[in-house]
């Protein structure tokens, strides 16, 4: 560095920001992580200064100056080489504040979803953080419905007027019988589209092949319209798709940067790897999209692994946005951040993880992902079952692909609270969403389907899948 | 009462209200979706509530709630505020170090020394994990020569340190240390040393490795409060580190979690395990990844 490059004159005060990785650092909404990690504006005003420099930076800036360095980096790499000039070009001479507002005329048009999937090669994660930055939550709301991206395996994600769901039946001791009982829960509340998903309690590639091997035989049994996954290690499961275990997707936990990547024990080549393992399979029945892809802000700072260029800190949530970008190399079937789980010490109460779940979101959904969010919280942040409500409902409003449940909102195994499976029940009652269609379908055909799609309550000695727990 | 029968699903007698008289949606929605019965169904409800029943054997998560509408009927939302808010006490609420030092000492390892992190309140701990990390002040672990058992330098230090949990801390601190007590003089003899106890506050795993290194310990241990769950707030953990200093990584400890009988891990279970990894830092000169609990692990395992 040089010096400081980027400066604005606010109040009285002139405010200098010490490279790009300053200033998005500085211009970023409030939040504990960055204030942890040493790069937080240090006053309110610092941060609207920083905010309003922000906005005049042309976008071509992002293609000339790295915020975590090109040599050190395969996650800087993939992003620089794999660049669409001629996707970016409609955009190619506007500043990062002419961005927000280009977004926001381009939503109101007809053929926004069109033009906005065009442009997602165009875009790189820190356009796309930096444009998040001088964004209003109605602001990220409005695009972020705007931009419509479909994936599909058993059954589409995706779609408009559709929300999808993560069943989450975990145990903590993954007890076979524990788990269908949850699943059976979530079932019978009209859960489970995006996929049945098991956190195991352990990573042995014997237990998580019994887990696949259980829910495989539900699916089947049932004949259900969906996808499994238990998140072992994207290495677990590559050996499990060679011994020929059940495996319908991939799973693995990624951040936005190479040493964060390492701290979780991949790599770009070995995430590919699982992908392509995944999709030898051919599973799939209505689509070949395999991975699934968690992520979350502070996973990055956790490492240790947050450092960019001159070794000064890169804020979360530009981070964050990177990790959009590996997901994006792998074209996942779902992607969502986990966000209020990784504590109180990255994102503090409500409203910063109210904000973080819509800029997340934003951000993948621009970046061409089918998005999705762990609408959550740990007992240790300044949060409740209100701050969840709210970031659900306006998570409805902004189109999220997916959201993540588990029996009364409680999971027993991870310690912390998702949504419960009534959550979803709720927002698709208010908002008019619907399953996915595959899936809501094979609740018609059970019965379970109301008018509009409402999911009806179920008479469980009626239901065949009363029978889903005897083994 | 015909909330409580209804949403546990035992009592056939509830099967028209069900949960909707506590929570105001309709019969029909609440009851059919409790499995108490639905009203054509003609089913003795006793047998359908018996399904969720047996169901609740196989897990702790909130199964078959039944439905207000689409909501949660009023008895589990006001059961789930009274778990969370029993939750965010045990994390908020500060250790009360003058109730603590007393059963502590009665252990017998002496009066407890106490040390405090660089984090001067719960609402810093939480923000700041690397204040928690670090002594304010290492003054008040000088204690005369050796701990109790033979002269010279202590084999073992134990750190009871709150963490997230200061209430796990006060439950079942005292108890666990003397169970670890009882353990390590089994597995090393009798005349293995112990240096006397100290209680962190405001603290996080790693400001142990300060005390450890000032206390001249070759192995510490350190017993924290665990991140309180919505089923569980008073877990406590222990943390093995052999030869501890500053800048210790994780992957240089071992754990031993969810202590807090009787649900958990008893404190006779967690100090055997805890001894055994003790022996074998000893032996193995570090403790980590290369550490593995190979008599008890399995006995666990099989629990």
């Amino acid at each position: 560095m040089t010096g400081p490059r980027y400066s604005q004159h606010l109040g009285g005060t002139t405010y200098a920001f010490d490279g790009l990785v300053d200033l998005m650092a500085k211009a970023t909404p409030v939040r504990s992580g960055d204030q942890l990690a040493g790069c937080a504006a240090e006053s309110d005003e610092q941060r609207a200064a920083a905010a309003w420099a922000l906005a005049d930076v042309a976008l071509d800036t992002f293609l000339t100056e790295e915020l975590v360095p090109y040599d050190s980096d395969e996650v800087t790499r993939l992003i620089l080489d794999g660049h669409d000039r001629a996707a970016y070009a409609p955009v190619s001479h506007l500043t990062v504040g002419g961005l927000r507002d280009w977004l926001l005329q381009t939503c109101t048009r007809p053929d926004a979803a069109a033009v906005l999937a065009a442009l997602a090669p165009g875009l790189t994660p820190e356009m796309v953080a930096a444009v998040s930055k001088i964004m209003r939550n109605q602001d990220l709301i409005a695009v972020g419905r705007a931009a419509r991206v479909t994936s599909a395996f058993r059954t589409t994600i995706g779609l408009p007027g559709r929300l999808a769901t993560r069943l989450q039946p975990n145990h903590p001791t993954d007890d076979p019988r524990g788990i269908a009982a949850a699943t059976l829960d979530g079932l019978l509340l009209g859960c489970g589209d995006a996929v049945i998903g098991i956190n195991p309690a352990t990573d042995s590639p014997e237990a998580t092949a019994t887990l696949l091997h259980l829910l495989d035989d539900i699916r089947q049994r049932y004949e259900i319209p969906t996808q499994s996954c238990v998140l072992s290690h994207v290495t677990t499961t590559i050996e499990l798709v060679e011994r020929g275990a059940p495996v319908d997707l991939v799973f693995q936990s990624v951040a936005g940067t190479e040493g964060a990547n390492a701290g979780f024990g991949v790599t770009l080549d070995l995430l590919r790897e699982g992908n392509e393992a995944g999709r030898s399979l051919r599973r799939g029945t209505v689509g070949d999209n395999v991975m699934y892809l968690e992520t979350g802000q502070g996973s990055a700072l956790s490492a240790g692994a947050h450092l960019g260029v001159g070794g000064r800190p890169v804020d979360q949530q530009t981070l964050e946005a990177r990790a959009y970008a590996v997901c994006r190399m792998l074209d996942p079937l779902l992607v969502n951040t986990v966000v209020g789980f990784i504590g109180p010490e990255y994102l503090y109460d409500g409203k910063q993880i109210v904000r973080a779940g819509l800029e997340d979101h934003f951000c993948g959904k621009l970046l061409g992902l089918p998005m999705g969010v762990d609408v959550c919280y740990t007992n240790h942040a300044e949060a409740d079952q209100d701050d969840m409500d709210t970031l659900l409902t306006l998570l409805g409003t902004a189109g999220a692909s997916f959201v993540i449940a588990v029996p009364g909102a409680d999971d027993v195994m991870l310690g912390y609270q998702s949504l419960s499976f009534h959550d979803v029940l709720y927002l698709r009652q208010v908002q008019g969403l619907r399953p996915a269609p595959e899936f809501e379908a094979w609740l018609d055909g059970l019965g379970m389907l109301g008018d509009a799609g409402r999911i009806l309550p179920t008479d469980l000695d009626a239901s065949p899948l009363r029978e889903l727990t005897a083994r | 009462m015909t909330g409580v029968s209804a949403v546990t699903g035992v009592s056939g007698t509830a099967g028209t209200t069900g949960a909707a008289g506590a929570g105001g949606g309709s019969g029909r929605t609440a009851s059919a979706a409790e499995g108490v019965g639905a009203p054509e169904g003609g089913v003795d409800p006793a047998v359908v509530g018996d399904l969720w029943s047996s169901l609740r054997t196989t897990t702790q998560a909130r199964i078959g709630l039944g439905r207000a509408g689409d909501a949660l009927p009023t008895r589990r939302v006001l059961e789930f505020q009274a778990a969370h808010a029993a939750a965010r006490d045990a994390v908020h609420e500060p250790l009360d170090v003058d109730v603590l030092a007393p059963a502590v000492a009665a252990v017998g390892l002496g009066e407890p020394l106490r040390v405090t992190s660089r984090a001067t309140s719960r609402a810093e701990y939480l923000r700041r994990p690397d204040l928690g990390r670090q002594p304010a002040d290492l003054a008040g672990l000088a204690w005369g020569g050796a701990g109790v058992g033979a002269g010279g330098e202590a084999q073992v230090g134990i750190v009871l340190a709150d963490g997230l949990s200061p209430r796990a801390l006060v439950d079942h601190g005292p108890g666990l240390l003397a169970a670890i007590v009882a353990a390590l003089r089994a597995a090393l003899g009798d005349d293995c040393t112990i240096a006397p106890p100290v209680i962190a506050t405001q603290a996080r795993v790693a400001l142990a490795d300060h005390v450890g290194e000032a206390l001249g310990v070759e192995t510490l241990l350190v017993v924290i409060g665990e991140r309180p769950g919505l089923s569980v707030a008073d877990s406590l953990g222990i943390y093995l580190t052999h030869h501890p200093r500053p800048g210790r990584s994780d992957a240089e400890r071992n754990c031993v979690s969810n202590v807090h009988p009787p649900d958990g891990l008893s404190y006779e279970r967690a100090a055997a395990v805890v001894a055994g990894l003790v022996r074998g830092a000893r032996e193995l000169g570090a403790s980590g990844v290369r550490l593995k609990d190979s008599s008890l692990a399995p006995e666990l395992a099989a629990d």
